[in-house]
């Protein structure tokens, strides 16, 4: 298993005990605005759809012999820009819920940029070793 | 990877892409305001993510490496696999449709077509749960 597929799968069940976490203290009464949607996106982005990427930068057919798993590059891209960017929205959604903050409406936005360009990385990255033997 | 995986997993991309730009959206739209006509975006990020992109992907792969049958066809009847595929896909965009369109009245034959999709999808995966022909010479070796 290569060193991305690791930190992949390790995050993801991280982001997974997160969510579950969250889970647990909402329904023990803590009530923030924004923390709904901050709980689906650990656990759909976060923990499901990391572990897919782990998984399948690992599992995909070869790209080619030089390099079977396309590039490391754009893996290890997608890593640290989907963390990055899930991490800053779990962080500034509940306080730009609380108080509309400029502050805040900008790390949102550069937010999902992050995730944005992360999604793309990984699909350009994918897309070539999607392919009949 | 056969042919069927190949569209299943590069339209679970597709949709994953456009899953995730509506998514980026909708987040940018929360922060700085653009236009509410944007929320419309909100069922198609739900539907483009579960759906298309996951639903759609653990078909593909599942697929791929389940388990195949002795005889042809080694992956079990691959019109169901198809027809699931075809019809998820329908299933997706009628429903995008309805609420770009604002058309309610689209989303119960959209969850249909979906949930045919499901049936379809279980049927052709059902048969091929089962152990490998390297499982099952282990479980009999066992049994002896």
């Amino acid at each position: 298993m290569p060193a991305i597929t690791r930190w992949f799968i390790k995050a993801s069940l991280l982001y997974l005990v997160l969510a579950l976490g969250l889970a647990i203290a909402q329904a023990a009464g803590l009530s923030i605005p924004g923390l709904s949607a901050v709980y689906f996106h650990l656990f759909l982005v976060g923990w499901v759809t990391q572990m897919i990427m782990g998984v399948g930068f690992w599992f995909f057919p070869k790209y080619n012999q030089q390099r079977p798993r396309g590039s490391e590059a754009a893996a290890w891209a997608t890593f640290w820009l989907l963390n990055l960017g899930l991490l800053l929205r779990a962080l500034a959604e509940p306080l730009f819920s609380g108080q509309a903050q400029p502050l805040w409406a900008w790390v949102l936005v550069a937010s999902a940029a992050m995730q944005w360009l992360a999604g793309l990385l990984f699909v350009l990255n994918s897309w070539p070793r999607i392919k009949e033997r | 990877m056969p042919r069927f995986s190949v569209w299943g997993i590069r339209l679970a991309l597709l949709h994953f892409l456009l899953g995730i730009t509506f998514g980026a959206v909708l987040l940018v739209n929360k922060a700085i305001p653009l236009h509410p006509s944007l929320w419309a975006l909100l069922p198609l990020h739900v539907d483009f993510m579960l759906m298309g992109w996951i639903v759609q992907l653990v078909f593909g792969v599942a697929y791929w490496i389940f388990p195949r049958f002795r005889g042809e066809p080694k992956r079990g009847d691959p019109r169901l696999a198809w027809a699931a595929l075809a019809l998820l896909n329908l299933g997706v965009w009628l429903l995008a449709a309805a609420s770009l369109a604002a058309r309610p009245d689209w989303q119960l034959p959209a969850r249909a077509l979906q949930a045919a999709a499901a049936l379809l999808l279980a049927a052709s995966l059902w048969g091929r749960a089962k152990p490998t022909e390297t499982g099952k010479a282990l479980m009999d070796a066992a049994a002896r």
